[in-house]
């Protein structure tokens, strides 16, 4: 089981709380998991990557153990310790400032 | 007994405000869609509790939803908006050309006869139908399309289509206004547009009195006189009485043409009212004074609607698509500001009264008189 934590908006709109748990088939990648994201809470599609291209939305990043997994191939295996369910795999909205 | 329902979107959540006939006392519900940009929610005529919500943000995207019980549930639809076939471009601020771009859905017109069919006008400028509920969506793509599509340009809000009007007498007849290319007809159903800005003249632009190039703010049309539209434009209330073929300055006395509601009274064709706003660069009333402006002739003649109103500091906007009227048997009269505030008029204007005082800025506002 794979743990994702999600921007407030998105918990708004999926009707969740701040972290959902997902299972996914095949290797453990950030495509298995943000297909298995949208497949388990069909609101998002579109929110979080470009429905057609799969591109990220721009102002959106993906953390996951202190890194930044944003740039990363889409196809690469998650750390561990995500794969694992010990540390969540994180969607953040970019910070525009106060 | 009637009942008044209105839906109100803001930069950060939808409300939804009823009341009985007497307009005094009104119940309100939300924020639904807490901390989304809510740009227009709007009813179907043909099944009141059928509403229609646009929602985005600038990290997400656009989320369009649906309620099938008056607003008090919502469900996420489809949100796939995808212009038909190749990448378009226009022009962009620094004359360069820009691809188009699908940013957010500005107004959402459901059919008059079909709860199923909605249309949506978006930025960037293109109008989009779905038959089916909002599941999925179309684009009408004759208006992107048209040959004067490439040299239109954004307003400062955007290349946005923001209006859409329907002919009640004529279901082959669509109307649209886009910022700031113009107003625009179809007259076979949205399948091919005609420019429909002769008689406007905007200083602004290279050409004043060009086909295309003007800041349309918005139009209002009262149902029984199709032919008959009113406009704000950027600067200059104008009016046109053969279906947007010839238009002619309506200004009259109002102390500034610049501004962006317009609406017409539900029961008498030739009343119609504005909210002046200071200029393009100063997007608030003037003289610190909210006043809404009504004209009992059809425009020329104006006369300002105070009473109830803040008429001393008072430095807010309305926006475009935030005034509605109600059919009640006496005209029902609303607006919202970008200072949060809802006002309510049971009298066609003459006296006004706060439903709501501090919301987040108004976007939009729309009434439904039920039975």
């Amino acid at each position: 089981m794979i743990r994702v934590e999600l921007p407030a908006n998105l918990r708004t709109l999926a009707g969740v709380g701040r972290e959902v748990q997902l299972e996914v088939d095949g290797p453990a990648t950030q495509r298995t998991l943000l297909d298995a994201l949208e497949t388990a809470y069909p609101a998002l599609r579109g929110t979080v990557r470009d429905s057609r291209t799969k591109k990220r939305r721009a102002m959106l990043r993906f953390y996951a153990c202190e890194e930044d997994l944003s740039d990363e191939s889409l196809d690469a295996p998650l750390p561990e310790s995500v794969a694992a369910g010990q540390e969540p795999y994180l969607i953040v909205g970019a910070i525009a400032g106060g | 007994m009637t009942t008044l329902r209105l839906l109100v979107g803001t930069h950060k959540g939808a409300f939804v405000m009823t009341s009985d006939e007497r307009r005094k006392d009104w119940k309100i519900e939300g924020p639904h869609f807490a901390g989304w940009d809510v740009y227009h929610v709007n009813g179907s005529p043909a099944e009141p509790n059928r509403l229609y919500a646009s929602t985005s943000r600038g990290w997400f995207g656009q989320v369009i939803q649906r309620s099938d019980d008056g607003g008090a549930t919502w469900q996420p639809i489809g949100n796939e908006f995808h212009y038909e076939g190749a990448t378009t471009t226009h022009k962009w601020y620094d004359n360069s050309d820009h691809p188009y771009e699908f940013l957010r859905v500005w107004h959402l017109e459901p059919s008059l006869t079909d709860p199923e069919t909605v249309y949506a006008g978006v930025e960037d400028a293109a109008l989009f139908k779905s038959t089916n509920g909002g599941t999925s969506w179309e684009e009408l793509s004759g208006l992107r399309t048209h040959p004067t599509a490439p040299s239109w340009a954004p307003g400062a809000g955007g290349l946005c289509l923001h209006t859409i009007i329907q002919d009640p007498s004529n279901p082959n007849r669509i109307f649209t206004a886009i910022s700031s290319a113009g107003s625009f007809r179809s007259d076979d159903q949205g399948k091919s547009w005609k420019p429909i800005n002769h008689g406007l003249r905007s200083s602004y632009i290279p050409d004043p009195d060009a086909e295309i190039g003007h800041c349309v703010h918005h139009l209002a049309m009262h149902p029984s006189r199709p032919n008959t539209l009113f406009m704000q434009k950027h600067w200059d209330v104008m009016r046109t009485d053969d279906g947007g073929d010839t238009w002619h300055e309506v200004s009259g006395n109002l102390p500034t043409d610049f501004g962006f509601a317009i609406d017409v009274h539900a029961h008498e064709p030739e009343t119609i009212y504005v909210v002046p706003i200071t200029s393009d660069s100063d997007h608030f009333v003037p003289e610190g004074k909210l006043r809404v402006y009504r004209s009992r002739t059809g425009g020329n003649e104006w006369e300002p609607l105070t009473k109830g109103l803040p008429q001393k500091d008072c430095y807010v906007n309305v926006l475009r698509d935030a005034m509605a009227v109600d059919s009640a048997e006496s005209c029902g009269v609303y607006f919202g500001t970008t200072g949060g505030q809802v006002y309510a008029s049971a009298d066609s204007g003459d006296s006004w009264m706060a439903i709501a005082r501090d919301l987040p800025a108004v976007l939009s506002v729309q009434v439904q008189t039920l039975a």
